[in-house]
């Protein structure tokens, strides 16, 4: 679990989050959406610790990260793992060096286990290990990519998983699989996913707690059943922006 | 790289850089990788200029000393030491800061703008310290080859000159680059292209480092990059020699 309380991140002067409090349970997918620009890249930042926040406190469990030292912050980033929007995969490594960065950097396991686990990793995606292994980033699909980037993140058994958009750039069909295998993966591990999102057929499909940002303040939380009942303008104008979901909420509320 | 505040960064990120490794044996995994790609892709180029610089320098010296009172073997020793005092070690650092410099930033440059810095800094990774170390080493380690590399082969463009015209004897060549030989100035030029390996690789990685944008600000950094370790090289070479040689 995940506590932020009363959280402010300014760049120079310009406050970009303000007074966000929210909490994130584990084994549970925890959804940060909101139009681009509205914060969620740099309230996720914030709260991993990439950026130094301005006031606020990040609960991990019992420990707060502003008062972590460098070298907490470094442990603590061994039970995290992250996806990021462009998938982030090294591409002067292969498919399976990439899963066994993290391995080799930390695991005091032999050399076979980490292979072994590394293989383990992509299976668990759904990549076939024996074809992709040996492959360069550059030379797989974007869908190939982000799933390859999840199985990095999972190397080393996260406690915590941050996930970027994670289904930008992809086709519909491809973003319901890396959203499903996400969820999977956090049940099946008990993990504390969030992912930041702006798109509305993820939130339905796999969003169970909520938090929708607004300029950079929290304006509300509630889970995907709640959405179209909730009454709230800012909410409103972000879901309801396509024709889809208003003939959805007319079809289910008749309004 | 002159700002105050951009000295403090680069210090801070040296800081970083210079710890010790989260893992050793990935950064002697690395080294070696850097030193064939900072080093050994760089003998190409050091080979052909050196080669030609050095006939050239002393084609212009025999014709603008041709003098009864000047022996013509002193031709060979001031190309002998002028190659050892700055070519070898200032000059080609100078055209490495273009080659590798350029590299260096162009790669940790597009790295951070996509976002792989930010991926191994999650991991818990220093990615300064993975990134940039086994470069900075790496380079060190390559000079003093390169440089005494660099010397030798302007000494055999100058043979060439001797051997393919009639404007000094082979001989004249040979006894002038082996004359009033100082064993000093090969160490100052040794000491010089260690420091100078320094400023490329740190410099150069500190602008990748710190690019923040698209691919244009990549190759932004990168142009820096050549130019301010261009300037870094040209000081501590006023530096050094005044502390070495005066
Ligand atoms: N490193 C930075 N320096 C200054 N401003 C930033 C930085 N990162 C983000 N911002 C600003 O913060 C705001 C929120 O950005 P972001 O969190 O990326 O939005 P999004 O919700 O699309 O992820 C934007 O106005 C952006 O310009
Ligand atoms: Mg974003």
């Amino acid at each position: 679990m995940i506590e932020v309380k009363n959280l402010y991140k300014s760049f120079d002067g310009k406050e970009v989050l303000k007074d966000i409090s929210a909490t994130f349970k584990s084994g549970e997918i925890n959804q940060i959406i909101g139009q681009s620009g509205s914060g969620k890249t740099v309230l996720m930042k914030s709260i991993i610790g990439l950026f130094r926040i301005d006031r606020g406190q990040i609960w991990y469990g019992d420990r707060n990260l502003t008062d972590m030292t460098r070298k907490e912050i470094k442990l603590l980033h061994q039970e995290v793992g992250m996806l990021f929007q462009g998938a982030a995969l090294f591409d002067s490594m292969t498919v399976l060096e990439n899963v066994m960065f993290p391995l080799e950097m930390f695991s005091k396991t032999t050399k076979k286990e980490k292979i072994e686990r590394s293989r383990f990793c992509l299976e668990r995606v759904n990549l076939k290990s024996t074809q992709v292994s040996s492959l360069f980033p550059s030379e797989i699909s974007g869908g190939m990519q982000k799933r390859v980037a999840i199985a990095r993140a999972i190397a080393l058994n996260p406690k915590y998983l941050f996930c970027d958009e994670p289904n930008s750039g992809l086709d519909p069909v491809t973003a319901l699989v890396i959203d499903r295998l996400i969820e999977g993966i956090t049940q099946e591990y008990n993990i504390t996913t969030i992912i930041n999102t702006h798109d509305m057929n993820s939130v339905m499909e796999i969003g169970a707690n909520i938090i929708f940002i607004e300029k950079g303040v929290k304006a509300w939380e509630g889970s995907k059943d709640d959405i179209f009942t909730a009454h709230n303008e800012a909410l409103d104008n972000f879901v309801f922006a396509s024709n889809l979901y208003k003939k959805i909420r007319t079809s289910q509320t008749g309004k | 790289m002159f700002g105050l505040d951009t000295l403090g960064r680069y210090v801070k990120l040296m800081q970083r850089t210079f710890s010790k490794p989260d893992n050793w044996r990935m950064f002697w995994r690395q080294l070696p990788k850097e030193m064939v790609k900072l080093g050994v892709d760089s003998i190409g180029i050091i080979l052909i200029i050196s080669i030609f610089m050095g006939a050239i320098m002393l084609m212009q010296t025999i014709l603008n000393t041709e003098s009864p009172f000047i022996p013509r073997y002193s031709n060979g020793l001031i190309l002998r030491d002028t190659m050892l005092l700055e070519f070898a070690s200032s000059i080609m650092s100078l055209l490495l800061a273009g080659k590798v410099g350029s590299n260096i930033a162009s790669e940790i440059g597009s790295m951070r703008i996509t976002e792989q810095i930010d991926a191994m800094e999650i991991m818990g990774v220093n990615s300064a310290n993975y990134l940039i170390l086994p470069k900075v080493v790496g380079l060190i380690l390559c000079m003093p080859v390169l440089v005494t590399f660099s010397v030798f082969c302007g000494l055999l463009g100058g043979a060439g000159i001797a051997v393919f015209t009639d404007m000094i004897p082979l001989a004249d060549f040979v006894y002038g680059i082996q004359y009033a030989f100082i064993p000093f100035y090969y160490t100052y030029s040794m000491i010089k292209g260690l420091f100078f390996g320094f400023i490329i690789a740190s410099v150069s990685a500190f602008y990748g480092y710190y690019a923040y944008g698209g691919a244009l600000d990549v190759g932004r950094a990168s142009t820096n990059a050549v130019v301010n370790s261009s300037i870094a090289i040209l000081l501590m070479n006023i530096i050094l020699t005044r502390l070495m040689l005066t």
